[in-house]
């Protein structure tokens, strides 16, 4: 058995290390390019028939393997943590193959394309997220696997940067995407609380601890369970977030297919099936989910059947399908659920490869077969009834709109509240109460107890409203950046004071915002002195003539918004744990903040550094391109 | 107040926007024509700067790119200093010289197109663009679709506006927001000047304004336009014009309007500071057009050099080949320019000739079990007969992959877990094994080879919608005789002449009808090369053709044939109609004519990374052939990238000069028309037809972001006419990337082999004619048949040209040549041993 498990970090490894080395080759040697990306994808592949053919006829039991520890203290460790049973050798033979299968398709078809190494780093690395997510043992591991998928997802669909359209649709995935990640985030915040450890999903199958644990806490269970279902629906694309898995199909069709059109998008799935011993015994919550599944079903089965373009019909109909997928984990039917995310993960990554061919192929069935008017079942329904009907699923039930209406309205127009805050504003009067704040922390004597209760609510909120207005912030990108930067501090200063102070963990939380912060400063100052005036208003485009930049900038990004190349991201798992369960408005403070946080800076990036060129407008296409 | 004239003319303005859009009709009538048609009433230089600065685009390389080709020696210095000194004078030699080579000019100036409009943007804060269009290309997409979605548009045979607003009328909700836009539609008769009113203000900004709104999204509103113009291009009717598509847009304008603003907002123009730069005012001269000028003819003529040098030579006069094995003709397309010269190599007793690939037969054709009737002759042409397709029992095959029902509910369940699985299989097929699918876009589809034809009409009431079926005797003698007395084949005949169109064949390539023969509109040429070989073999037409000067002797036999250009595949018709002696010949041939094919794929393999040009010439073509059924394969050939001349001559003018598949060749004999009567039929496409393929290339590989259709990996298909980025982009006209990067944008040369005089004739019969001369949007030189001597048109006439004493290099084995380079060759003479 333990030989088995020392396996499974293989599998995370090899993606990995393909990634690195992929990122070593220059750009222009795309036979090195591709091969990396071919033998790391295709070892890979083959390891894992070797592996999972073994695994099969020796019992084919549950393997664990508790990896590293990347923190202790008393009271908490963080741990990477690798699991495997049926669940995840489905999910890794499909993956393995389709990876492997659309990677050779690749390695012709982006042919001379500009960014062929993008595209082959960018898989490289999905595939090492992918990877990480289906072999994880616990939340903390799946999270980081979930955050590169949505990295490499934004990456991906703005692989055009230079178009508009490709940027404004990466941002808007990734927006949602993150909404995702807060309910993970918040799920297993409560679920530290629960168990008061970092659980394993080794122990979730234990039915009765579990089982102990819910029947005191049956409240924490219900939140819990809807904090994974959230993430789940959105990285699913299902009711209410379904409408943006069409508007990603703006990468390489190779890219999309293998993203939108089957391993990503079956990733909620995955996590229902994962965490099914959790809410099994939770009939509201089953039901929940089975009746958002039927929903998004028969919904987007109607949005699909109106759709005129081929690979936003092959979206719905796969949202649809996944929607059946969601009932049958609901009914328990996992081996049929299994089945059916590999069927359909094959059916449409083929069906996008050949969509280009609809045209040739339909109107020579056309040509022959054709009757004019065709009707369709909905031409009985009364004509009203239909047209209603008809006006709605073109409409996209308003989906779009209602996540445009639900999020982003509300925050444009709070964050437009807080124009007052000028730059100078904010160093002159947040800089000496962040000091004084400071001072507090080390003299808690001074304050009433009574009074110190409220002080992590009042920083967690300012830390809020300086996301909020860098989120808002239109003209200046330094402030915008500036602000994001020093929320982080707010926070700490917040959690400071809801617990005992200790160093240690404010300083893994800080180092990273602190060094990417000041990586990210320099990197506008940088542009800045190059190219003058940087706003927010509109896209920029500057990494049409400066890429360094435009790459150190994302690392900045990445390493700011907690991302695991920085302590930060240990840090932030370890902030909430300081969060106590009686303090539910303090981790909406804080997990808004990290939400807004994360689309704030994917903001900065993709305005400054994506989109057209603005000065080079006779080389770039025109918007609606 | 007086009643005084408009200053908006709408059925004017309307008609203006029309005229500038795109005008690629859908997918499947893909033809190829001069992107900036809308300009070419001016001179070239000055028409597309006019585009560049009134519409955005980029109509040249880049000043940097040019500099390039220059330190890469593909711009020759002396031609340089030659162009400078005749557009600048002497004196500024040196001066402009050192400018084009190194100055950093002042940037163009940016596009006066959507300057009005976006001030929306800057002065009300509204992003008009991202609230409307979304909407409205969703709603075009649906009501035009031509067999994606599964439930259809509710309404049906109404046009665009009637439909909507019925549906508006019978719903419980709307496509607008609110109410105003909405009541606008059902109650008012939505004047777009009325429209206009509400959203402008000011009625001298209105055309500035639509002409902003519309260039918005050019592929949108150029295939309305196109669909307007000619709406039997979609085989499921639909009654959309463009008015509708202005009106119904303004709508959805004031409904954006309305719900960022509520119900009172001023108009566009209140707020307006400054006006707008006139859109058609004069475009001043800059030094950096002058420069780019100055480039692009260097560009031009550094190779026109290499080929005149070339063209000029005196080869030795025609060896009368006693016997000929066969006589070949061939489409004038560059692609078939080196299978002929293979062909010519292979069997030095045969000779081949080229002519438009419809061969002078205009009809319509059917085949089995088809409901259409597709046209099959150069686009303006509207043909009077029809051929009907007969005896074919072949059955299409399906593939269930792209059925609708794996999108729909329970099937998709049960489909997703069935043949879900058997996808995996046929993409693991597909990448290890690709092989003909029933997805395959083949020319060979296009007619059975064992079925028959209606070829003949015996009965003049043999009528099918208004359309003749077949052709009566004198009309066949007709075409046999114009088709032979324009390539000049009077006389020794050869015992077979082959009639050989062409096609192509592609997969997963939305863009497969820009593949096939252009004179046949986008369609392959089996069809008109079995037409036109059955009239030539027709006794009655032979005897009509004796009295016009055209014997052909009885053992000769004409056999159509389809040369396939993207597998370097030939299929023969008719074979069992050959006497056995001819059979015999046509056996011997089939091997000449494989061979030769071979050698063709060999030769065009040295542009596909993927294959090794250095291995045997049928390794290679199986290769090829494989290359065509790939679904991952973006570009199975190449086209007629390249393509950068016209011969109109004889082909003693051309056999030993290697053109390197970049030439047009049309035959034509200067001693049996002396008048040039024949001259002028040949001229009077090859403006529209070659000249507009070269410009379509031009262009499109000159700003591949506007004028082309951009990279063709992320398009998605639109309602099975078009093709979009995503799924809210607009749509993309043009070629993609893929077909024009090794396209080197040259204007087409045109040489025609007959006195100044008679050319000058013959261009100027007509007017639409001359203005691609007059205009320089082709350039032509007239090459004497006798002295060789070349002269140059320009401004209106000929003037004698001299090339210089640069003559081209000799060459005895281009196979070497071919398997060491992958850039465009020089011109090359070829000798023969």
């Amino acid at each position: 058995m333990t030989q088995q498990e020392q396996f499974l970090q293989l599998f995370i490894f090899i993606p990995f290390l393909g990634f690195a080395i992929s990122l070593l080759i220059p750009g222009k040697k795309e036979t090195l390019i591709s091969w990396t990306a071919f033998s790391v994808v295709g070892l890979h592949f083959i390891l894992a028939l070797v592996f999972v053919s073994y695994w099969i006829l020796h019992g084919h039991g549950t393997l664990n393997l508790k990896e590293i520890v990347l923190y202790e203290s008393s009271e908490y460790t963080f741990f990477v943590d690798f699991y495997f049973d049926k669940i995840t050798a489905v999910y890794l033979c499909v993956g393995a193959l389709l990876t492997f299968m659309v990677t050779l398709y690749s390695r012709y078809y982006m042919h001379r394309e500009s960014g062929y190494k993008r595209f082959f780093n960018t898989i490289l690395f999905f595939y090492f997220g992918y990877n990480l997510a289906i072999f994880s043992g616990n939340l903390e591991t799946l999270f980081i696997g979930w955050e590169i998928l949505g990295i490499s997802s934004f990456l991906l669909i703005a692989f055009y940067r230079e178009r508009y359209l490709p940027v404004k649709n990466a941002v808007k995935v990734f927006s949602i995407y993150r909404i995702g990640d807060v309910g993970l985030i918040l799920a297993m915040w409560a679920s530290h609380h629960l168990f008061h450890e970092n659980i394993t999903f080794l122990r979730l199958n234990n039915f009765d601890l579990v089982h102990e644990h819910l029947q005191t806490h049956s409240v924490i269970g219900v939140f819990i369970s809807v904090m994974i279902l959230i993430s789940a629906a959105a990285k699913s694309a299902q009711l209410p977030f379904s409408s943006w898995l069409p508007r990603a199909m703006e990468g390489p069709t190779p890219s999309s297919a293998i993203f939108y059109g089957s391993l990503s998008v079956h990733l909620g799935v995955f996590l229902l099936l994962r965490t099914f011993p959790f809410w099994e015994h939770q009939l509201s919550v089953r039901l929940l989910i089975g009746g958002l599944g039927l929903l998004t079903a028969v919904i987007t089965t109607g949005i699909a059947r109106v759709q005129s373009s081929v690979k936003s019909q092959i979206a719905y109909s796969s949202i649809a399908q996944i929607g059946l997928i969601f009932i049958e984990v609901a009914a328990g039917f996992e081996k049929l659920a299994l089945f059916h995310f590999a069927g359909n993960a094959f059916l449409r990554t083929y069906q996008l490869l050949v969509s280009p061919s609809v045209v040739s192929y339909l109107i020579r069935e056309q040509f022959y077969k054709f009757s004019p008017y065709a009707k369709s079942i909905e031409d009985s329904f009364p004509k009203k009834i239909e047209n209603t009907l008809y006006i709605l699923c073109m409409k996209e039930w308003n989906l779009d709109s209602f996540m445009y209406r639900t999020f982003w309205i509300p925050l444009k127009s709070l964050g437009k509240k807080l124009d007052f805050l000028t730059f100078n504003r904010v160093i002159i009067f947040l800089i000496p109460a962040y000091l004084i704040g400071l001072f507090c922390v080390y003299h808690k004597d001074l304050i009433s107890p009574s009074l110190q209760e409220y002080f992590p609510y009042l920083f967690s909120l300012i830390a809020l409203v300086m996301v909020l207005k860098s989120f808002t912030e239109r003209k200046l990108a330094n402030m915008s950046w500036l602000l994001l930067i020093m929320s982080h501090f707010w926070i700490a200063l917040a959690v400071a004071f809801n617990e005992q102070f200790s160093f240690n963990e404010i300083h893994i939380y800080l180092i990273g915002v602190a060094i990417s912060g000041s990586l990210g400063f320099l990197c506008l100052m940088r542009l800045k002195f190059l190219e003058g005036d940087i706003n927010l208003n509109q896209f920029h485009g500057h990494s049409y003539i400066h890429p360094k930049i435009a790459f150190m900038f994302l690392l900045a990004c990445l390493g700011a918004s907690g991302f695991p190349i920085t302590p930060t991201f240990i840090g932030e798992d370890l902030i909430f744990t300081h969060i106590h369960e009686d303090q539910p408005m303090l981790a909406v403070f804080v997990s808004l903040s990290f939400i807004i946080d994360g689309l704030a800076i994917i903001r900065i990036y993709a305005r400054i550094f994506l989109g057209p060129h603005v000065k080079s407008v006779y080389e770039m296409g025109y918007r609606s391109s | 107040m007086k009643k005084t004239d408009p200053i908006f003319d709408e059925h004017h303005v309307l008609h203006e926007l029309k005229h500038y859009l795109p005008a690629q009709a859908p997918l499947k009538d893909f033809i190829h024509h001069n992107t900036l048609h809308a300009f070419q009433q001016l001179p070239f230089h000055k028409g597309i700067r006019r585009a560049s600065e009134i519409l955005g685009y980029k109509v040249s390389l880049s000043l940097s790119e040019f500099r390039n080709l220059y330190s890469e020696g593909r711009i020759a210095e002396d031609v340089l200093e030659r162009i400078i000194t005749k557009r600048r004078g002497r004196d500024q030699l040196i001066w402009w010289k050192e400018k084009v080579l190194t100055e950093i000019f002042e940037p163009a100036a940016l596009p006066r197109i959507g300057s009005l409009r976006s001030n929306w943007k800057r002065l009300f804060k509204i992003d008009l663009d991202s609230l409307v269009q979304p909407t409205l290309f969703r709603i075009l997409c649906a009501y035009l679709d031509q067999g994606i979605s599964i439930w259809n548009f509710p309404i049906e045979r109404q046009d665009f506006l009637g439909a909507i607003k019925e549906m508006e009328q019978n719903s419980f909700n709307s496509f607008f927001r609110n109410k105003r836009a909405r009541n606008l539609l059902l109650n008012t008769s939505c004047e777009i000047s009325d429209l206009l009113m509400t959203v402008v203000g000011e009625e001298s900004l209105y055309e500035h304004y639509l002409f902003d709104q519309q260039f918005a999204h050019q592929g949108w509103s150029g295939m309305v336009s196109a669909i307007e113009d000619q709406p039997s291009t979609l085989l499921n009717p639909k009654e959309l014009s463009f008015h509708d598509l202005v009106a119904f847009e303004l709508l959805l304008e004031i409904d954006a309007l309305d719900t960022h603003f509520g119900e009172t907002w001023s108009p566009l123009a209140l707020k307006l500071k400054e006006r707008p730069t006139d859109l058609f005012g004069e475009v001043p001269d800059t030094e950096l057009n002058e420069a780019l000028t100055i480039w692009q003819e260097a560009f031009e003529w550094t190779y026109y050099d290499q080929v005149l040098s070339g063209i000029q030579i005196k080869k030795q006069e025609k060896k009368s080949i006693a016997s000929k094995n066969f006589q070949a003709m061939f489409c004038i397309d560059d692609r078939e320019c080196s299978l002929r010269r293979y062909l010519e190599k292979s069997d030095p007793s045969c000779e081949t000739y080229g002519t438009p690939g419809f061969f002078g037969v205009e009809f319509f054709y059917q085949p089995v079990d088809g409901q259409f009737y597709t046209k099959v002759c150069p686009a303006p042409v509207t043909p009077k007969y029809l051929i009907k397709e007969e005896g074919s029992k072949v059955k299409r095959q399906t593939d269930i992959h792209f059925s609708k029902h794996t999108h729909s509910f329970y099937s998709g369940w049960l489909i997703s877990q069935t043949l879900g699985f058997w996808s995996a299989v046929e993409l693991f097929f597909n990448i290890f094994r690709p092989t003909m699918k029933p997805a395959t876009a083949s020319s060979f589809k296009h007619m059975h080879k064992f079925s028959k034809l209606t070829i003949e009409n015996k009965n003049a009431a043999d009528r099918e919608n208004d359309l003749q079926i077949g052709f009566a005797i004198d009309e066949m003698t007709n075409r046999v005789e114009g088709l032979l007395k324009s390539i000049g084949l009077v006389k020794d005949f050869a015992p077979i002449v082959y009639v050989i169109g062409h096609g192509s064949s592609s997969v997963n390539n939305p863009h497969y009808a820009a593949y096939d023969c252009g004179a046949c509109s986008g369609r392959a040429g089996s069809v008109n090369s079995r037409v036109i070989s059955y009239m030539a073999n027709h006794p009655a037409v032979r005897e009509l053709l004796v009295a016009r000067g055209i014997t052909i002797p009885k053992e000769t036999q004409f056999v159509g044939g389809l040369h396939d250009t993207t597998r370097d595949e030939v299929a023969f018709y008719d074979e069992d109609a050959l006497s056995p002696i001819n059979a015999e010949i046509h056996k011997k041939n089939e091997i000449t004519f494989e061979k030769a094919l071979d050698n063709n794929a060999k030769e065009r393999s040295r542009k596909f990374v993927s294959i090794n040009t250095k291995l045997s010439a049928s390794k290679i073509h199986q290769q090829i052939r494989t290359r065509s059924v790939s679904l991952f394969e973006p570009r199975p050939e190449l086209n007629h990238a390249t393509n950068a001349l016209c011969i109109v001559g004889r082909r003693e003018l051309t056999k030993s000069v290697f053109l390197d598949r970049r030439s047009f060749l049309n035959s034509y004999d200067y001693t049996i028309d002396p008048e040039g009567t024949i001259l002028a039929s040949i001229v009077k496409p090859l403006g529209p037809v070659c000249g507009g393929i070269n410009l379509e290339y031009f262009f499109s590989r000159v700003d591949n972001q506007k004028l082309g259709a951009g990279t063709k990996l992320p398009h998605n298909v639109m309602g099975l006419f078009g093709v979009a980025n995503g799924i809210d982009g607009d749509l993309r006209p043009g070629l993609p990337s893929q077909m024009i990067e090794v396209h080197d944008p040259v204007r087409l040369l045109i040489i025609i082999e007959h006195f100044p005089n008679v050319v000058l004739q013959a261009i100027q019969k007509q007017k639409e004619t001359y203005e691609w001369f007059i205009n320089e949007w082709v350039k032509l030189v007239a090459v004497n048949p006798e002295t060789h001597e070349i002269s140059v048109f320009k401004d209106g006439g000929f003037t004698t040209y001299h090339v210089g004493n640069k003559n081209p290099e000799v060459i005895s084995n281009l196979t070497t040549i071919l398997e060491s380079h992958q850039e465009n060759l020089p011109v090359y003479l070829i000798s023969e041993s």
